[in-house]
């Protein structure tokens, strides 16, 4: 049977549930197709979370709870699939998962967000689980008394250490940048030069991991000089950013040099009805509030898409009847005056259809067709342009009018 | 599904004949949480050949890291009570588990 919505939103962490709460109080029919049978992406693995306003004490586990309860709220269904693709065909969007199932849907809004970053060094595969770790919360018990070295010397990679002090003997990181150079934020970087467990390698990189069965060394390489140095370590966390799920995207929507989802400031992706929010697209700051800040945007963006779209449709595409389009605007007189003429015309007798278009308020449709200049009128026969006059002098618009009655 | 723990390891997996599967995890661990039901159906579907077992790290990180075992989700793979292969790493999923079960089913 096939499954219709409204909008669909591929991906539950904040900004994908942001978007579900708003489209579905604005009354869409919503669904969030969501992999992890636990919405909350990336947010659900990181325990603290203290910046979250109006939530001085939380965890990301339980706001992204608290999120996927208030989506709840409003109506939005969530369904676990992956997906696979987005076929655009004309209006519709048809999505596709991975258990063979098919989505029908008006519009899309991509909330895949970013996965940890793989360092790509010998030794990292062979030893996953037995010394290599991307998660400090899964893995810390492990490491009680013994020493590890962090690579990464971002947000994540600072706090994730100061978390790894609990347990372990001495955390090791080794810093790309020049002495004293993190990228993480001051607060964390006065913590962690405090704290009398972490230790720092800088200008250096993480060049191998060495050991038997279980990790025993890493093999550390000074990009100054080129020098190795062997390092004990009994674990390696890595901490090296993320990158973006967008690889079922290529070829459909935009993306940056590094296949982050091109975006403008209201969401939109190049291709009309699709668009992503949070950390799946280029910004400048990827947190769980300008995540969720991304989904309310969005939601509303689709709201009027599917309003302007939808009328558009109703009252141009699907009619037999020609139809004039008059794109105006209450501020430009000359459209003024030219829909008088028009309505004057009672061009409905005559078995043609008037339109009009407000070019402030209906942008989608007017960029559409590429109108610059106002007032501009065009004739439309089942769903194809035949005639545009932009404006027109007085002769213009009785010339033209003359040929539209013949019509 | 049998339950692990420091006092039965040494009997029901190193000294067992056949081949067991071990899914060792922890509440902390997320994505072990997620893999727990697809484990299950597993379980379920390839129980006549193959053994499955899990062990909840939480009082048996010493049991683990003797069996090599220092990040989860881990699911290691017993023949005779030798090991065989060890599953692990962030974007382990339901269907590489799956895959791995059905290799070591179809030679059980």
């Amino acid at each position: 049977m096939e499954q219709v919505y409204d909008v669909i939103i591929i991906g539950g962490g904040p900004g994908g549930m942001s978007a579900a709460i708003y489209a579905a109080r604005g009354r869409l029919k919503t669904l969030i197709l969501e992999e992890k049978r636990k919405a909350g992406g990336q947010a659900r693995t990181t325990w603290e979370m203290e910046n979250y306003p109006g939530f001085k004490e939380t965890t990301g586990p339980e706001l992204m709870e608290n999120f996927r309860e208030h989506a709840v709220k409003f109506g939005a269904e969530f369904k676990k699939e992956t997906v696979i693709s987005i076929k655009p065909s004309g209006f519709w969007k048809i999505i596709k998962t991975k258990s063979g199932q098919e989505y029908k849907t008006k519009a899309v809004i991509v909330s895949t967000g970013a996965e940890p970053r793989i360092l790509g060094v010998k030794g990292e595969k062979e030893f996953r689980g037995r010394g290599v770790s991307y998660c400090a919360t899964c893995d810390a018990d492990f490491y009680q008394d013994l020493d590890v070295v962090v690579i990464g010397n971002g947000n994540t990679a600072i706090e994730e250490s100061i978390y790894l002090t609990k347990f372990v003997n001495k955390v090791t990181i080794i810093v790309i940048h020049d002495q004293g150079i993190l990228d993480a934020d001051k607060i964390l970087q006065e913590q962690a030069f405090s704290n009398e467990k972490i230790e720092f390698v800088w200008s250096s990189v993480l060049e191998e991991i060495r050991g038997d069965e279980l990790v025993d060394r890493v093999l550390i390489k000074n990009i100054k000089n080129g020098e190795m140095t062997e390092l004990s370590a009994n674990g390696v966390f890595v901490f090296v950013g993320t990158v973006p799920r967008t690889e079922f995207l290529k070829g459909l929507v935009r993306l940056s040099k590094f296949n982050y989802v091109e975006t403008n400031e209201m969401m939109e992706t190049n291709v009309p009805g699709i668009y992503a929010v949070g950390d799946v697209r280029v910004k400048f700051l990827r947190q769980v509030i300008t995540a969720a800040s991304d989904g309310a945007t969005a939601a509303v963006a689709v709201e009027k898409y599917l309003e302007q779209e939808e009328y558009w449709r109703k009252n141009v595409m699907e009619v037999a009847e020609p139809v004039l389009v008059v794109f105006w605007s209450p501020v430009n007189q000359d459209s003024l005056k030219l829909l008088g003429q028009l309505e004057a015309l009672k061009l409905a007798d005559k078995g043609v259809k008037m339109v009009k278009i407000d070019t402030y308020r209906n942008k989608l449709i007017a960029d559409r067709y590429q109108i610059k200049e106002i007032p501009a009128v065009i004739i439309f026969e089942h769903e194809e342009e035949v005639k545009r006059i932009v404006q027109p002098s007085e002769p213009e618009i009785e010339d033209f009018i003359a040929g539209v009655v013949t019509v | 599904m049998l339950e692990l723990n420091k006092d039965n390891f040494e009997n029901e997996v190193i000294k067992a004949a056949g081949t067991i599967v071990v899914d060792f995890w922890s509440e902390s661990c997320e994505l072990c949480l997620e893999l727990m039901p697809d484990y299950q159906r597993i379980a379920e579907e390839y129980g006549d050949k193959l053994k499955f077992a899990k062990l909840d790290i939480k009082g048996s990180r010493r049991l683990a890291m003797s069996q090599q075992v220092m990040g989860l989700p881990s699911f290691v793979f017993y023949v005779d009570g030798k090991k065989s292969e060890h599953l692990s790493g962030e974007d382990l999923d339901a269907e590489e588990l799956e895959k791995t079960v059905k290799e070591f089913y179809e030679q059980a």
